[in-house]
């Protein structure tokens, strides 16, 4: 017996394929998800509408959107730096947790008549933390050769455990009852809202500067040019003289620093003091992020929408249908097998051979 | 039990979940695959085998189920890795998240879940004796099977002709393709027999080691054993070195806390992870020695011309 699906390389990649296969497999996640529900015994259709329309029905819905789209866009934002140059630092929650320790540290040391420019440092320290976390990753990679997965990641159950530290001893609320949990920032350490009536905030202005910042990077600076010629093909980097030991550094430290100020923008947006979970996996969830965008800047937009859709769908599904939230991370999931399967379909033709081929090959 | 015996045996335990993980990844890496997405297969296999014995009050049953879903999810992600061709960093972290995400849904309604009465452990007569008894034969028998698989995965490997091509697999697909070997089906059953033994190792956290379900309780050893694998240069007895180690820190770990030594406990959680951080640099700064023994193709996806 044979495997009844043949594989063959197509001679240029299909171009039509390449332009809607993040649509196809939003279509396709959406069509498994309406499986689960119905496996589940939820009436599938109503259950979608619940999941991915109504959150989106009113302004307040909109703006929870915004909340949670922006520490996804930053953190994609800075993974797709690091995987365009065959970097994988998969521990964006461990930067963007360490962001928010060093952000939010500042931001305890502000006074009550303290000025609207104190923001400025707040942002600054998430940022150089962050860098600085990642740094960590890039010179164990540089000095030691260390693998950065597995290093980048083991940092992100450190920098939990230091967060769950802090906020015990060093940064507890005295007045907190025992809660681990900081004081409430200041009014000049929290970002302003944005969007009045709903909890957008000034984080989002943070976003459109940091996506344009990478997009001038990646597309019209040399260093974007190195970035993605050492990801493509080393030899040619190396050969053209490009250092690659700069480009590790390079790439981890800026997605440390926007992973930081994502981190940042989370306690000092919706959260306003530091607690044990500043994040529901949004460093993680970033990983699926950038792969819907497919490695491109301007694609994070898109492919946070959807995933922080699912976020809200999440939560509104627990409510209305009695789902578990967890089944945020099974759709979050499932959108990051779909779009592989599509992107598959860009390069490779499947054609079903059937069962019985062996027969001929006998013959 | 005296305290010395006691260490020995808590060690034991820490180690197996490591050893029997590593041991599974081992096969797989040398045949070429890297598959980060363990930490989601353990997570998946210790929720099934508790939910397996939950269910059926037999833990035979949830170790079984355990190692079904282990293979299911290796060849799930065989489907991406080895049939779609695709990125193995990116098809393995997918499962990891799925896996992660999955496990906590349907673990939901088993948190605090009675696990049914469990036969004594340990090894008849032989755990009567006094000290070695108790230090090393007073165990759950998966523990003794996963030091059984040390030997036998090195034999399966350097003594077999099947060990022989799945290593050439690793090594050189485009010439063990051209042998007529058939490297997208090697693959597939290295990853299946991976499954298995990183699914045996997620039944062992939560129906022996921990025993309980709590989401996310897998805590990086998926992780931690996919490094394993690295520090013991994909050497079976290396890597059975590497898995002890560790788990005789974990030990460690334990006794600090309960002597009452006045370090935060959440520094003391970190040692496990600080330490592979360590290990991992230490032994990756000769690019020489891991290159001799990293099997060549290890995460370069097959696509013949």
């Amino acid at each position: 017996m044979n495997f009844p699906i043949a594989i063959y390389n197509r001679e240029r990649p299909n171009r039509f394929l390449a332009a809607v296969s993040p649509i196809l497999a939003v279509i396709l996640t959406l069509a498994l998800g309406g499986a689960i529900f119905a496996m589940v015994g939820k009436e599938p259709l109503y259950s979608l509408y619940v999941f991915c329309v109504e959150p989106l029905l009113t302004l307040r819905g909109w703006g929870e959107l915004g909340v949670k789209m922006t520490p996804l866009i930053l953190c994609a934002l800075g993974l797709v730096v690091c995987y365009r140059a065959n970097i994988w630092n998969i521990g964006a929650e461990g930067q963007l947790i360490i962001g928010a320790l060093c952000g939010g540290y500042v931001a305890l040391q502000a006074s009550p008549d303290q000025s609207g420019l104190f923001m400025i440092w707040v942002i600054l320290a998430s940022i150089v933390g962050g860098a600085l976390y990642a740094s960590i990753t890039a010179w164990l990679r540089d000095k030691c050769n260390a693998n950065e997965i597995l290093v980048s990641l083991m940092l992100v159950y450190v920098a939990e455990l230091l967060l769950s530290w802090a906020v015990q001893s060093p940064l507890r609320d005295p007045q907190g009852l025992g809660f681990p949990q900081s004081p409430m920032f200041e009014t000049a350490a929290t970002l302003p809202i944005m969007i009045p009536g709903t909890r957008m905030h000034w984080g989002g202005g943070l976003v459109v500067i940091s996506l344009f910042l990478i997009w001038l990077i990646m597309s019209k600076m040399f260093i974007g040019f190195q970035v993605r010629v050492a990801g493509l093909a080393p030899k040619a980097s190396s050969y053209a003289g490009f250092s690659n030991r700069a480009m590790i550094y390079f790439a981890l430290l800026l997605s440390g620093a926007l992973a930081g100020l994502a981190g940042v923008i989370e306690v000092c947006g919706p959260i306003g003091q530091l607690t044990p979970k500043i994040s529901p996996g949004y460093g993680f969830a970033a990983i699926i992020v950038a792969f819907v965008a497919r490695l491109k800047p301007v694609g994070t937009v898109p492919a946070a929408f959807v995933m922080a859709l699912f976020y809200l769908g999440g939560e509104l599904a627990q409510s209305r249908l009695g789902t578990p939230a967890a089944l945020t991370g099974v759709f979050q999931g499932l959108l990051l097998f779909c779009i592989m399967v599509c992107d598959s379909m860009i390069f490779c033709r499947f054609r079903w051979v059937g069962f019985g081929n062996w027969k001929k090959e006998a013959a | 039990m005296s305290v010395a015996a006691s260490l020995i045996a808590t060690t034991m335990n820490a180690s197996t979940p490591l050893l029997l993980a590593a041991l599974g990844i081992l096969v797989a890496e040398r045949s070429g695959v890297l598959n980060l997405g363990v930490e989601g297969i353990m997570l998946m296999a210790a929720i099934v085998a508790y939910i397996g014995a939950v269910e059926s009050g037999s833990f035979a049953v949830g170790f079984l189920a355990a190692i079904l879903i282990g293979i299911a999810f290796a060849l799930f992600f065989a489907i991406f890795a080895v049939g779609l061709r695709a990125n193995q960093q990116a098809s393995g972290l997918g499962v990891a998240i799925f896996g992660a995400g999955l496990s906590a849904y349907i673990g939901i309604p088993y948190q605090g879940a009675v696990l049914p009465e469990r036969g004594p452990d340990g090894i008849m007569f032989l755990d009567k004796i006094p000290f070695i008894g108790e230090a090393f034969f007073s165990q759950h028998w998966i523990v003794y099977l996963s030091l059984l698989m040390i030997p036998a995965v090195w034999f399966f490997l350097y003594k077999t002709r099947a060990g022989l091509v799945v290593r050439a697999v690793g090594e050189s697909p485009f010439s063990a393709n051209a042998l007529g070997y058939d490297v997208p089906l090697i693959r597939c059953c290295a990853l299946a027999f991976s499954g298995a033994c990183i699914g045996l190792s997620g039944a062992y956290l939560s129906l022996i080691y921990t025993p309980l379900w709590v989401e996310g309780m897998v805590a990086g050893r998926g992780w931690i054993a996919l490094a394993l694998v690295t520090f013991g240069t994909w050497r079976p007895f290396r890597v059975f070195l590497g898995a002890y180690l560790f788990g005789g820190m974990t030990m460690l770990q334990m006794n600090l806390q309960s002597m009452g030594i006045s370090i935060p406990t959440q520094f003391i959680s970190m040692a496990p992870y600080l330490a592979t951080i360590i290990v991992l640099a230490l032994i990756s700064r000769n690019p020489r020695w891991i290159r001799l023994n990293m099997p060549a193709s290890l995460g370069k996806p097959f696509i013949p011309h």
